[in-house]
């Protein structure tokens, strides 16, 4: 007891200018093109521009975390950061633990992908999903077997390894790895809409920083700029607002 | 009762019996303290079959190193010492990336009144691959504490059996592995301690969480994730562990009395958890 | 790093490596192996002392003191090592920014728990949110070294309390005989020969301690398991460097590291303990 405070205190010398208005972001950083870690160790992806970008347009300070996506709402509300800005969709759950700013990606469908030579409605068997995410929920109430993962770059080995028949995800993370697997995977079986939309986290208690970045969403969907931003990560044909 | 419903609809979820959806909202103590119980089934089950398979292995192993055959005494060395001079969480992320690469084949084992068929894919599963993982692990750990105990075993010991007349097997069961488990008792308790808390990092390292069927620890973190509130399900994890450590000191101690009924009271050993004896 | 990575699409296989094993994510990679030395440099005299402490609190005359020593000493048997990593961090944080909270905005009555938000105000927060990154990296190792310095402590504990009683009993009646007091007793006869009999099982537990490094992982720290992982999980053509999933190559890498931290650490122990005259 006596160390854990005398700790405190020592922690407590070390101060730094205070700047009220810095803004801590969490993201994942393994989830291309949403937000990933680049070549050089910094974040990188869509949402890295966005927040950029709207922290800008705010006049706030922004710093940048990675936070591992099992934890990322608890770190949240335990206050290590301020904001999620990670791909993450608008639910009912999620939403009775934290706020969420209106949308900045509009309601993003789901899809299955399956190895190449399967036709079979996979999606029945055997589905990798990464935990806690609405695809893990789904496809446990689907009826299919789900098998959780913490990333969701181990899904698609779990895939590529015939661990699992099928993986499902955000049809945008999976749409580069089906390009580019030469004919290994397929799309299989209809989109899936789960989820209102791409929302920022904010803790309830912080009202003021959830209206500041809707304000700063709303000014970059009126000079279109948020549309530009998503074609450049998403491609031509991404749904746009 | 109280719970009833719960104990009903979650006592045996890890095992895939019972309610399909696991609790997502107005989560009470009662789905915490039988789900968690429920996940411990797993932890005891990688513990219970690793310990029995490793303690076998671990004593001839243990032999065959003492006896210092040329090649295979250094290969069980070599083991050893992988095994016991790197993290059993990496040596579970290692294990699982090299299972996945094993083609996805089963491979006949014919024997003789019937053919088994053993699915490589089952490595990648937790119920084999990290059970396999835990009983290399913990038989290169008991190794190690067995073969110590062999080689301090009193020389006039073995000269006294040679003098009976004893014939190798005879003196192996009845003077050598004797004194070697007497001796190494307490410190082989504490590596089934060890081994038990070792096995809550399966879920953590790679292997994959089917329908949603953990172990304990997997549960506990699935409540603090939903519940936000780790002050709950992490004491409830914490004193599971703490009863059945203290029931698996009670079952080795029950065994030690056994080792020593023979002997005059004052040369009786008790089981002390000397600190030197650690992992 | 160097000139003629700009462009690895174009280079030969020796050359892309030399470019890909060079880029930024490598080099935070390679720095990673040493915060894990740097973890254990800083733990092991922390737990030291600390287990020290707590053993002479386990003879200590004081009811509650031996109560307390004694629980802290005995719970490391009972409940994994992971489980207090999940568990320890959390619940020192909020209690340091509680403390602060109560000292620095005692005008504030709301509790500090509403809902599920754990509020304190602003300038009692640890790290002030305003601080750059590498002070809340640094708070966040600080909780890490605290964490198994709390779980190595009551190892290090049981140790120590083993070796004091080791110390014959004969020698301390002496001590007394000439009068000396439990202070003296404990400086001039317990602890200088108490080492004879701890170090067996104070290298025991250094090993030990470098095996549960790569549980900083499980704290939330970019580490070596972090950067593997992240690494050699396959790369999309979004990335520089695209690649197949290569992890079992990075956790293989990090087993060999391990095992020459073990091997040179037992080579190094033997020493000491052959330079002591010690039975091991």
């Amino acid at each position: 007891m006596k160390k854990i405070l005398l700790s405190a205190i020592l922690l407590g010398f070390i101060y730094s200018p205070v700047n009220a208005d810095t803004v801590r972001m969490g993201t994942e950083g393994a989830y291309p093109p949403y937000n990933f870690i680049n070549d050089n160790g910094e974040i990188d992806g869509f949402e890295r521009d966005l927040g950029d970008e709207l922290c800008d347009r705010a006049g706030l300070d922004c710093e940048w975390v990675q936070n591992d996506w099992d934890s990322i709402i608890p770190n949240l509300v335990s206050g290590n950061y301020d904001t999620i800005i990670a791909g993450m969709s608008i639910t009912d759950e999620r939403d009775e633990v934290i706020d969420f700013t209106q949308d900045y990606l509009p309601p993003d469908p789901s899809a299955y992908i399956t190895t190449g030579d399967g036709n079979k409605a996979a999606y029945i068997g055997v589905v990798a999903a990464q935990t806690s995410t609405i695809q893990a929920s789904h496809v446990a109430e689907s009826g299919a077997i789900l098998v959780e993962f913490a990333t969701p770059d181990e899904t698609i080995s779990a895939l590529r390894n015939g661990e699992v028949e099928a993986v499902m995800a955000d049809k945008a993370f999976l749409a580069p790895i089906v390009a580019e697997s030469n004919g290994d995977f397929k799309f299989i079986g209809k989109d899936v809409f789960i989820g209102g939309g791409v929302g920022m986290g904010i803790r309830e208690s912080d009202s003021d920083l959830k209206d500041t970045f809707n304000a700063a969403i709303d000014s970059m969907k009126d000079d279109g700029s948020l549309n530009d931003l998503i074609k450049k990560w998403f491609g031509e044909d991404a749904s746009i607002y | 009762m109280i719970c009833e419903s719960t104990i009903e609809l979650y006592s045996l979820r890890s095992l895939g019996i019972g309610e399909k959806l696991l609790p997502k909202s107005d989560i009470t103590l009662c789905d915490q303290f039988v789900l968690i119980g429920s996940g411990i089934i797993w932890n005891m089950y990688f513990c219970i079959i690793a310990l029995s398979l490793g303690f076998i292995f671990a004593i001839s192993t243990a032999i065959i190193r003492n006896n210092k055959y040329p090649f295979i005494s250094k290969a069980i060395e070599i083991y050893v010492f992988v095994f016991r001079g790197s993290p059993l969480f990496i040596q579970f992320f290692c294990a699982y990336e090299l299972f996945v690469l094993f083609p996805k084949i089963g491979i006949d084992i014919n024997l003789i009144f019937t053919t088994v068929t053993f699915q490589t894919g089952w490595l990648t599963k937790a119920w084999l691959g990290a059970l396999f993982v835990l009983f290399l692990n913990t038989t290169a750990y008991s190794s190690e504490i067995f073969y110590g105990a062999l080689k301090s075993i009193p020389k006039q010991d073995i000269d006294a059996a040679n003098a009976f007349g004893l014939s190798n097997l005879r003196k192996y069961k009845k003077i050598i592995i004797p004194t070697m488990l007497r001796n190494s008792w307490a410190s082989y308790t504490n590596e089934a301690i060890f081994l038990f808390h070792a096995t809550t990092l399966v879920f953590f390292s790679s292997f994959p969480a089917w329908s949603q069927s953990g172990d304990a620890l997997y549960y506990a973190s699935y409540f603090a994730d939903k519940t936000f509130n780790p002050f709950i399900p992490y004491p409830i994890i914490a004193a599971y562990f703490i009863f059945i450590t203290l029931l698996i000191i009670l079952i080795f101690k029950i065994i030690n009395v056994y080792f020593n009924k023979h002997l005059p009271r004052e040369r009786k050993s008790s089981i002390r958890f000397l600190s030197n004896y650690m992992r | 790093m160097f000139e003629f990575c700009s462009d690895p699409s174009t280079l030969s296989t020796f050359d892309w490596f030399s470019c890909y094993l060079t880029n930024g994510k490598h080099i935070q990679f390679y720095k990673s192996f040493g915060l894990i030395i740097l973890l254990l440099v800083l733990t092991a005299p922390l737990a030291l002392m600390l287990g020290l402490a707590a053993a002479v609190a386990i003879k200590s005359n004081f009811f509650l003191l031996r109560l307390i020593s004694k629980t802290y000493a005995n719970i490391v048997r009972g409940i994994p090592d992971i489980i207090f990593f999940l568990f320890i961090p959390i619940t020192i944080d909020q209690l340091i920014e509680f403390t602060r909270h109560k000292i620095k905005c005692p005008e504030i009555i709301d509790s500090v728990w509403q809902g599920n938000d754990f509020i304190v105000c602003s300038v009692a927060k640890l790290p002030l949110s305003s601080s750059p990154q590498w002070i809340h990296d640094m708070y966040g190792f600080s909780l890490a070294i605290l964490s198994f310095t709390i779980v190595y402590g009551a190892f290090a504990a049981n140790t120590f309390h083993g070796a004091i009683n080791s110390v014959p009993r004969s020698q301390i009646d002496t001590g007394k005989a000439f009068g000396m007091n439990k202070k003296q007793i404990y400086f001039s006869i317990i602890f200088p020969q108490m080492w004879r009999y701890a170090l067996p099982g104070l290298s025991n537990l250094w090993m030990l301690l470098i095996k549960s490094t790569p549980l900083l992982f499980l704290l939330g720290i970019q580490d070596i398991v972090f950067w593997a992982r992240e690494i050699g999980g396959s790369k999309t053509s979004i990335f520089q460097y695209p690649h197949p999933d290569w992890r079992v190559w990075y956790f293989l890498s990090l087993l060999v590291f391990y095992l020459l931290l073990t091997k040179i650490s037992e080579i190094a122990l033997n020493r000491v303990s052959k330079k002591l005259y010690l039975p091991i």
